[in-house]
């Protein structure tokens, strides 16, 4: 036995088109496997399904940050400072005076070297104290010395800062620089230009405004009309690149429903394609078989089956009931099972029941369970193995598209889902061509490497048919 | 007189072939039209005739793979015409098929070892350990030695004389009492049919079977069976003992039949042999009378071509369904 398989596979390596294909699948397999591993399901179902609060730390949209290898223009990553994490370039002090004030100074320092603005820039706090709110007021200092004055506020115990959406501001700023400059910023420039943009000519149109590189600062002076007062502020400069894939509007990290992506690709394609076969094939054999009443109603009900319009009643079914991608699963195989490969299989099955050998198997007494197990259904197997292998791309390409279509799992994180949330929010139309191109790639490759490896094992198992 | 085994009284087995417009006309192909044959314990009988005459069809109907359209067939006293799947199954225990290409009626993705379980373990061998015992003792027995070289062997790589004995081997391996050998040499090569024939025969002598030889070819019935029965357009035409029908053939087919036996003698080789002229009967629409008169050299007419001949006993234990002798 051991032997035999060794010959299959070194008589399946001959073929170039396989061993590649096998590879492209083993690697699939191991991603799957390191995902299911390394994210539980619910886990990521959790985080994909957590919300924009979850994701607050991670810039919206971001590029995949391996693209700064390949452009000369580098663009930012999220710079995260927080007082409760100390490092360099956070400190923080509250000191008490009189025993009923508190005097409250943090700050922190960063090193900006990337040729891009960075997208948004955010400022939360969280702080302890019993009535007294402390008032804080933020400053900024680009690394020539100029010092801006952003926002002075009451802070409750959990509060942010949104500077980049703070539109006054953005006027406020915009009015000192065209002061500085003596021409007016006739555009909407953003925050986070005005705050990290160099102060001359440039400035005044968006496409030329240039990234002031050097040491930012940033700190928080303020006063608590309490002895008792703790105050923890975190920093976040947000990036436009972000992990190996980049994230999608939501901020998510679009490499954990990749990485998801991977195991339910598979094994939805897969086992869709295996038990559709192993149904039919059964499906076809006991028609086959008993003929008569039997065949009678099962291939009347193949027929009502094939003129049944797959993609509407699929529609329908995810409609009336929001249902996840394993009922879904469930769903295709039913629909499918009494499939035009019915016939086919039957029409193989009527051929091969009047082999000798059936015969003698009933002369010995074996019962008809038996017979279609163990005498019909081994003889076709190796012959459907090949379009076994070929159709788990239709499958997988199935769900992408039934995802597409809205009609996919709401939950599960898939490269459907990730194409429809593309398509939904413009994706294309903005430039955000990462987050269309990663998902596509990887079910092309997906089915690149079932369609390899299924047409060498088609050459083996049928050589005859490619004699031709 | 040793013990009765089988008795086929009247056996007829008629495939329906297509109906008319609306299923109002029914055709039939009588196979087998009223076969009557008796076996005894261990002993050997041949069914020969050409072919389409029925004989397969008899022996499958014996061995109750084709539900008999009437008669009976009765197995040590029980009747088996009409049982179920379920109440066959000790009867498919006690008989045994030999088929005519042993390749095909190999399945060609088991193993020798799996190909002879397969019946034990239908039949209820629950013991592994006696399943590989039997396996192998009777693997011994129709000569596929050493053992371990056939065990794990796939069909194909057997040649034909060893398909043939590992389907003779599976035939026996539930030591039945009755074995349907059809045509089991007709395909093997001239070198290995007569090994293979003194294999059966040497089988039935040592485990007492009864066998139910069917052939095309008179001259190889020889080998063992006791008695001949001559098969005409679905009806045995002749029966008797092997050396009375050599000597003695009294149908004008089986003399037909004995006429074409190649001749060894190299003086003959110029003699163009006699054969009769025409085709076997239609039978869907077989003639009431004698159904070999069209071709019959003898033909009394207004007799033979009017009348159905009966059974005759010509002889103590000859037969013959012949006016000529009526």
């Amino acid at each position: 036995m051991a032997s035999r398989a060794k010959r299959f596979f070194e008589q399946l390596l001959f073929y170039r088109s396989a061993a590649i294909g096998l590879a492209i699948i083993l690697v699939l397999v191991g991603i799957s496997v390191y995902a299911i591993f390394a994210i539980p399901y619910d886990e990521a179902v959790r985080l994909w399904r957590a919300g924009e609060q979850h994701w607050l730390s991670n810039p919206r949209n971001a590029l995949p940050s391996w693209v700064n290898i390949f452009s000369s223009k580098k663009l930012p990553e999220t710079i995260i400072l927080d007082t409760s994490e100390p490092r360099p370039g956070v400190s923080k002090a509250i000191v008490p005076v009189l025993g009923r004030f508190s005097r409250i100074r943090i700050e922190f320092s960063f090193d900006y070297q990337y040729d891009d603005f960075p997208s948004e820039l955010n400022l939360f706090f969280k702080s302890r104290f019993n009535a007294s709110a402390p008032q804080l007021t933020v400053h900024w200092a680009k690394p020539n010395g100029e010092e801006y004055v952003l926002n002075t506020m009451i802070i409750s115990r959990e509060d942010k800062y949104y500077i980049s959406n703070d539109d006054r501001l953005a006027r406020e700023l915009r009015r000192l620089i065209s002061a500085k400059v003596n021409r007016t910023i006739e555009y909407d420039a953003p925050v986070t230009l005005l705050l990290f943009a160099e102060e001359d000519a440039s400035i005044l149109n968006p496409s030329t405004a240039k990234v002031m590189k050097g040491t930012y600062r940033l700190w928080i002076e303020g006063m608590a009309f309490e002895a008792n007062v703790d105050v923890d502020a975190r920093l976040i400069v947000y990036g436009k690149v972000y992990g190996w894939a980049g994230t999608d509007h939501l901020r998510r990290d679009i490499g954990i429903a990749l990485l998801w992506g991977t195991p339910i690709a598979l094994s939805f394609g897969v086992v869709a394609s295996v038990s559709i076969a192993l149904i039919q094939m059964f499906i076809g054999a006991v028609s086959a078989w008993f003929l008569g009443r039997v065949d009678t109603v099962l291939q009347r009900l193949t027929e009502v089956f094939m003129v049944l319009p797959f993609l509407p009643v699929v529609i329908m079914i995810s409609t009336f009931y929001k249902i996840n991608i394993w009922i879904l699963l469930l769903v295709v195989i039913g629909l499918t099972a009494f499939g035009s490969g019915v016939k086919n299989y039957r029409a193989m099955f009527l051929q091969i029941k009047e082999f000798p050998y059936v015969e003698a198997a009933r002369a010995y007494g074996a019962g008809s369970f038996r017979i279609i197990a163990r005498y019909l259904i081994p003889k076709v197997l190796p012959t459907i193995i090949p379009s076994m292998v070929l159709s788990v791309p239709d499958f997988v390409f199935l769900e992408a598209a039934l995802a597409i279509l809205g009609l996919g799992d709401p939950l599960a994180p898939t490269w459907g889902k990730i194409i429809d949330d593309a398509f939904t929010y413009g994706a294309l139309y903005k430039g955000l061509y990462y987050w269309v191109l990663e998902p596509s790639v990887l079910l092309a490759i997906t089915s690149l490497s079932f369609a390899m490896l299924g047409f060498a094992l088609d050459k083996i198992f049928n050589p005859r048919l490619k004699e031709a | 007189m040793s013990e009765q085994l089988l008795r086929v009284e009247n056996l007829k087995k008629y495939f329906e072939v297509r109906r008319g417009l609306f299923g109002r006309r029914r055709f039939y192909v009588r196979a087998v039209d009223g076969v009557d044959l008796t076996l005894t314990k261990g002993e050997a009988v041949s069914i020969v005739g050409e072919s389409g005459c029925g004989k397969t069809t008899l022996g499958k109907t014996i061995l109750r793979l084709y539900e008999p359209t009437d008669g009976r067939i009765i197995f040590e006293g029980k009747d088996i015409t009409h049982l179920g799947w379920k109440e066959l199954k000790w009867y498919r225990r006690e008989t045994g098929l030999v088929q005519q290409d042993p390749f095909g009626a190999l399945p060609p993705f088991m193993t020798v070892k799996r190909i002879l379980e397969e019946p034990l373990i239908i039949h209820g061998f629950k013991d592994k350990r006696e399943r590989e015992e039997r396996i192998y003792k009777v693997l011994e027995r129709v000569r596929l030695t050493p053992v371990e070289d056939f065990i794990s062997k796939y069909p194909h790589m057997l040649s034909g004389g060893q398909q043939q004995r590992l389907v003779i081997a599976r035939s026996i391996i539930l030591e039945p009492k009755l074995i349907v050998a059809d045509e089991p040499v007709s395909m093997l090569d001239a070198s290995v049919r007569v090994e293979i024939l003194k294999l059966l025969q040497d089988l039935q002598k040592s485990y007492n079977l009864s066998v139910i030889y069917i052939t095309h070819d008179l001259s190889t019935t020889k080998y063992f069976s006791e008695r001949i029965f001559i098969m005409y357009a679905a009806h045995i035409v002749e029966s008797a003992g092997t050396r009375e029908i050599l000597r003695n053939p009294m149908h004008p087919y089986t003399k037909a039949l004995l006429n074409v036996i190649p001749d060894p003698d190299p003086s003959n080789r110029f003699t163009i042999k006699e054969v009769p002229t025409g085709e076997p009967p239609n039978l869907i629409d077989p003639p009431p009378s004698c159904r070999f008169h069209p071709r019959c050299p003898s033909v009394v007419k207004g007799l033979c071509d009017v009348k159905e001949p009966p059974m005759i006993e010509v002889d103590k234990g000859h037969y013959v369904k012949c006016w000529l002798y009526g």
